[in-house]
């Protein structure tokens, strides 16, 4: 039921993941921020098994930081992709992690990309991406609106409208979503889309 | 479904007068699910070698790493580039280290020898190589590759000919293979250039 997706426009990446922490059919929290980011320029956006995707991500996301601290400079996204792909893979045999990931960057040379990598060490380059149920409906829909040159405001049109479409057939649709957006400026976050919020108890 | 037919492909290579063709189709599927339409299975090991790796996208990726890093290697060592048989001796051999827990992959080779001669050679995902003199196929469109191929080709065509019986055969197979299509991707290789063309086919 996780629904993770994205899509790369002019000089920016977006992804949109739902932020519910589901354990069988207890929903323990509606605000979980399952997009990290590796470093001030690149996003990735993880769906899976609930440990793995921690611990995975955030071990991604140290070794980025070393490289950076050893050789000076930051990974490009593509190197950090192929990194991750490389760690996926080694572990595939082994003992493999549940992670799908979307991987998303800006660099000066490259410019905005995004990067699908599954959980059996898949790597692909896309414009647009996504994962889980939700993939249904939203790759669809970003099939038939999506332009290479989009601006961010159509971009968030499209990823609403994604939103709007899960919500609306998929169903045990996630009630919140959070979108962050990568581009020249750095990695942030966007917005949040939120149906459901935790109430504070009244003090008794 | 089998785990060769997850990602869905189709890869043929054929001989012709001190040329040879090799082609694939661009599809990367999830099983039912199209993820991208210009997935790259066909890789230049050299100037006179190809490989085109059909099968599971991840075991194609890492098959290719493990295969450009034994070739550069051999270069450094031998101060030449492989020839195809050698190549195809050396992905056998690989595919058979690991034996009891094989990459699942289908490898097509294909290649000029010396005085020119076109070498092609396919093998199952254990290594056991398949010489032919003709043509060869792999990937989930095999069957049908096998009898378009064997119809439309005939000994000895230039390369303009090998070209366009190469890519009616790919079309045509892949329009009958739901995991296979989106395209094809064209290599014509003769002793003085690579012609690398994008077909376009049916989109579904």
């Amino acid at each position: 039921m996780e629904c993770v997706f994205g899509l790369v426009g002019n000089g920016f990446a977006i992804v949109a993941a739902d932020s519910s922490a589901v354990h069988s059919i207890l929903l323990h929290k509606n605000n979980e921020d399952k997009i990290m980011a590796l470093d001030s320029h690149k996003l990735i956006a993880a769906s899976g098994e609930p440990g793995d995707r921690v611990q995975f991500t955030e071990y991604v996301q140290k070794n980025v930081s070393l490289y950076q601290f050893r050789n000076g400079l930051p990974l490009t996204t593509a190197a950090a992709a192929n990194f991750t792909r490389g760690e996926l893979a080694t572990a595939l045999r082994k003992n493999p992690y549940s992670v799908n990931i979307l991987m998303a960057g800006y660099d000066k040379e490259a410019g905005a990309s995004l990067y699908y990598i599954d959980y059996i060490a898949t790597l692909h380059k896309v414009d647009k991406g996504a994962f889980g149920y939700g993939s249904y409906f939203s790759l669809s829909t970003m099939d038939r609106h999506y332009r290479s040159d989009m601006t961010v405001e159509e971009a968030i049109e499209l990823v609403d409208q994604c939103i709007l479409e899960i919500r609306s057939r998929l169903v045990i649709a996630p009630p919140n979503f959070v979108i962050k957006i990568v581009d020249k400026d750095g990695a942030r976050e966007y917005a949040w889309r939120m149906t459901v919020q935790d109430v504070t108890t009244a003090a008794v | 479904m089998s785990i060769f037919e997850y990602n869905g492909s189709a890869v043929v290579a054929m001989v012709g007068k001190n040329c040879f063709a090799i082609a694939s189709d661009r599809r990367l599927g999830v099983q039912l699910q199209t993820i991208a339409t210009d997935f790259k299975r066909i890789s230049k090991i050299h100037d006179r070698v190809f490989i085109g790796l059909s099968g599971l996208a991840t075991d194609v990726q890492t098959l290719y790493q493990r295969l450009v890093f034994r070739h550069k290697l051999y270069q450094l060592r031998e101060e030449r580039d492989m020839k195809p048989e050698t190549f195809a001796s050396l992905v056998s051999a690989i595919l058979y280290e690991k034996r009891f827990g094989p990459y699942l992959c289908q490898p097509v080779i294909a290649g000029l020898g010396d005085d020119d001669k076109p070498f092609i050679c396919t093998m199952d995902s254990i290594g056991a190589k398949e010489l032919a003199k003709d043509f060869v196929v792999s990937g989930t469109a095999s069957e049908s590759l096998y009898g378009a191929c064997e119809a439309m080709y005939k000994p000895d065509m230039e390369a303009e000919e090998l070209f366009e019986t190469i890519s009616q055969a790919l079309l045509s197979s892949v329009d009958r293979d739901c995991l296979s299509g989106w395209g094809g991707h064209v290599y014509v290789v003769t002793p003085t250039e690579v012609k690398e063309r994008i077909l376009k086919g049916r989109m579904d």
